[in-house]
């Protein structure tokens, strides 16, 4: 067709196609496209839990005070600085200055003072809401300072402070970030298209700009695993960093295209026992299920090899991390040993599993595996809504399968009878008051192995695996986490080759 | 008048027992939202501002009387109205029905119409096993082969997503696998209904008349036998298109398609009383009004019954 102009014109045109196209090429060079396998429902993190919300928009588009770094180190963000009083109950925050809005207004600490007000407040209905309870009193001695003081010491409160939950938004936004998400972060929102995808732009604004390669960053929503599959094998998607799917991980590591990461995330999955309930209530009778349980062959088949065992109720990768795998080995004739000295008749047990692979899965074999000590295990697997009205709320519920996906969890044992656990221990509560109390990080974390050691002393749950963090990305990608300490995931290191 | 009625009184059965089935459904939608670490209070704020903690019989009535104005009322887990959501997701569903229903439709009769010619030939049984095939496969399943074959292998489509209708060449290319795979379930189905109703008409005796008089094959296929074994196949078609919508609930969740199937999936679980209500109320009418459509369709293709209601 072109041969209809003469020369020169045809040199011309070829020569701005292929212009156009490095530049086009330039510019796909730093945009991306991230799967994530769970929908949003709100765009908002300080009034919804759903992890999604975090993962994408939480110190990329949002910011809080403190962030934290791959392995859970508490840094600067908002706040540029900070001092604790010698009694450690008393925290100023340095803010950053020249910070704007994505919309144009000032941030400055009548933001934070609205930000944390409206989270603490009666009314809130801030998901973590707990991490304010240690406030006492938060006040801004001038426009770039904060002072918050705490009613009792808090060993977690700058970490806590990082989570998305404790974003700083600004009082002109903050009703419409659940469908306009309005931060100070390196991304400003673009556009959702709900079920579909979300679109983040750079924000040259942002006081470390030019450290953000990344131009545009598009997350695509698909739930289901064997789509996602077939979404980056067509190369739909530059990266797949939550991948859902440990049995299709495989014809990835054998495709030269992509690069396969397995890390960690906080999320420790357990079978749980309902610890007011006979037989639970029988130490005896949680010690024998334990030896009963053989977690090599739970990972091998429910997770296809790709997790690594726990003990106790921390994470492997975590710094007071101790090994207690070898405290209940498997072991049948222990197990039955031990069933016969509790001098109770277990025939049957309902095991209420939620509808995670990881759960029904492990479900299977722990009926299998429990059925070798004379007990006959129901397994129920049930949807999400059942399992929350009926085993996390009304505790109607033997064992369960589930992973708490939350850092520093080790409080969830002291939450008292109310709690789904039916675990109520004084001399735990003391424990985990200290904890919360130490502010010194290396007898904090002698504090917290203790911690693991009573919990598996007590054999309070079965305690299986950590849940792997599973990443696919194509060959180029670099900057994304391989463990992940917290639900939220930082692209401004991020970069596409 | 009576359509209009019964119309009416259908669809205020299905809220009550869309409202009824969503409150013994175990769940709590203010735990859904704030997730295991919310703490009590929190989720008390959040209940009393979603308005859970009203009576029973006056969120019904409240309900109701807001539907009856247009106000669906606010999506618990999306807080934006329940009316938007559907609008934004209406165009792809809708999109989504009409292709496949199309589709289904010529497959059918085109398989049909020639299985039926060429009766006790191999061609006819070749339409058999291929239709026995298709009513077996589940949707799901071919959806994932159909996207292996032309999204992975060949690169020809898309594997999934929308990208909206602003971008029409776009939006086509990603509705041909999702098209594909609800109609070539559907319409093994239809093809064998049009097939045997087919054959019912040519053992007719004005068809043997109509050959006698040495009319062309095609002609007497076409002009005379296909528009006399319509009545049976329209009425399954009428009960196919109510399979078709609920069908896109499947698709569009292994296309990854932001349509009304995935909005009502996605709403169930979060226990979104409000969205699900409308949405299944939605559905309702869309099944109704297609078997109405069906009735009239009656009348046209053989006047006669017109006479009679």
């Amino acid at each position: 067709m072109l041969n209809k102009f003469n020369k020169p014109i045809r040199v011309a045109i070829y020569a701005s196609i292929a212009l156009t196209m490095s530049f086009s090429h330039l510019f796909a060079g730093s945009s991306i496209s991230i799967g994530m396998q769970q929908e949003p429902t709100s765009l908002d993190p300080t009034s919804d839990a759903t992890a999604s919300i975090d993962g994408m928009l939480s110190h990329n588009v949002y910011e809080s005070l403190t962030t934290v770094n791959e392995s859970g180190q508490v840094l600067p963000a908002l706040a540029t600085d900070w001092q604790v009083s010698p009694d450690g109950l008393e925290y100023t925050f340095n803010l950053r200055k020249n910070v704007k809005y994505h919309d144009g207004s000032a941030f400055d600490s009548e933001d934070v003072l609205f930000s944390f007000e409206r989270a603490m407040s009666e009314d809130s209905v801030n998901p973590t809401k707990k991490i304010f309870k240690p406030i006492e009193e938060i006040s801004a001695p001038d426009s770039h300072s904060v002072v918050i003081k705490l009613k009792k010491k808090d060993a977690f409160f700058l970490f806590n402070m990082a989570k998305g939950d404790a974003s700083i938004v600004a009082s002109e936004s903050s009703a419409s970030n659940n469908e306009k998400p309005v931060g100070t972060g390196p991304f400003i929102f673009d556009d959702w298209k709900r079920g579909d995808r979300l679109v983040l732009v750079k924000n040259s604004n942002w006081h470390d700009a030019q450290s953000v390669s990344l131009e545009k960053v598009e997350f695509r929503f698909i739930s289901d695993a064997a789509a996602a599959t077939a979404a980056m094998m067509a190369e739909e998607l530059d990266a797949f960093p939550g991948f859902p799917a440990p049995e299709l991980l495989e014809q990835f590591e054998a495709d030269p295209r992509f690069t396969v990461t397995i890390g960690s995330t906080e999320g420790e999955v357990i079978l749980a026992f309902n610890n007011k309930k006979s037989p639970f209530d029988n130490l005896d009778v949680r010690r024998a299920l334990s030896h009963a349980i053989n977690r090599d062959e739970v990972i091998d088949g429910a997770m296809y090899g790709r997790a690594v065992p726990i003990g106790s109720f921390y994470p492997p990768h975590g710094a007071a991390y101790v090994d207690l795998t070898n405290v209940y080995a498997h072991d049948l004739d222990k197990s039955k040993e031990l069933l016969k000295v509790s001098g109770l008749k277990i025939d049957e047990l309902s095991l209420r599993v939620p509808p995670f692979p990881y759960a029904t899965r492990s479900a299977e074999i722990i009926q299998a595996q429990f059925s070798k000590v004379g007990i006959d295990v129901k397994v129920e697997n049930v949807e999400w809504g059942f399992w929350i009205d009926e085993v996390y709320k009304k505790k109607n519920y033997d064992m369960t399968i589930i992973a708490h996906t939350s850092p520093n969890d080790l409080g969830n044992f002291a939450r008292g009878p109310k709690y789904f656990y039916g675990f109520d221990d004084p001399a735990y509560n003391d424990l985990y008051a200290q904890i919360v109390g130490e502010a010194d990080p290396e007898k904090r974390n002698e504090l917290v192995k203790q911690a693991q050691r009573y919990l598996t002393d007590k054999a309070v749950h079965g305690f299986l695996f950590q849940l792997p963090k599973l990443g696919i990305f194509k060959n180029g990608i670099k900057g994304f986490w391989k463990s992940a300490p917290v639900l939220y995931q930082p692209l401004q290191a991020v970069s596409v080759n | 008048m009576r359509r209009l009625v019964n119309f009416l009184v259908t669809l205020f059965a299905v809220s009550i027992i869309v409202f009824a089935a969503m409150n013994v459904l175990p769940g709590d939608p203010a735990l859904t939202i704030l997730g295991l670490d919310a703490t009590e209070d929190a989720l008390e704020a959040l209940r009393q501002r979603l308005g859970l903690n009203e009576p029973l019989t006056k969120r019904y009535f409240l309900w109701i009387g807001n539907a009856l104005t247009g106000n669906f009322g606010i999506s618990h887990s999306f807080s934006v109205p329940v009316s938007d959501l559907i609008i934004e997701r209406l165009p792809l569903t809708v999109s989504l029905a009409i292709s496949g229903m199309t589709c289904t439709v010529i497959l059918a009769f085109v398989l049909g119409v020639f299985a039926a010619a060429n009766h006790k030939r191999y061609g006819d049984w070749g339409v058999m096993v291929i239709s026995q095939l298709g009513i077996a496969l589940p949707a799901f399943w071919l959806s994932i082969l159909l996207v292996l074959l032309f999204a992975v292998k060949l690169r020809w489509l898309p594997p999934g997503g929308f990208p909206g209708w602003e971008n029409p060449t776009d939006a086509i290319r990603s509705l041909i696998l999702p098209t594909l795979a609800l109609s070539l379930v559907q319409s093994a189905v239809l093809a064998r209904v049009t097939r045997s109703s087919m054959l019912e008409v040519m053992r007719q005796d004005y068809i043997r008349t109509a050959r006698a008089s040495g009319f062309q094959r095609s002609r007497i296929l076409w002009r005379h036998t296909l528009p006399n074994a319509l009545i049976p196949i329209v009425t399954i078609i009428g009960m196919q298109f109510a399979a078709l919508v609920t069908g896109t609930i499947v698709i569009e969740n292994v296309f990854y398609l932001p349509g009304l199937g995935k909005l009502i999936f996605q709403s169930i679980s979060n226990r979104d009383l409000p969205t699900v209500q409308a949405l299944v109320m939605l559905f309702a009418a869309i099944v109704i009004i297609a078997n109405f459509i069906v009735d009239i369709t009656y009348s046209v293709i053989d006047p006669r019954l017109k006479d009679r209601a």
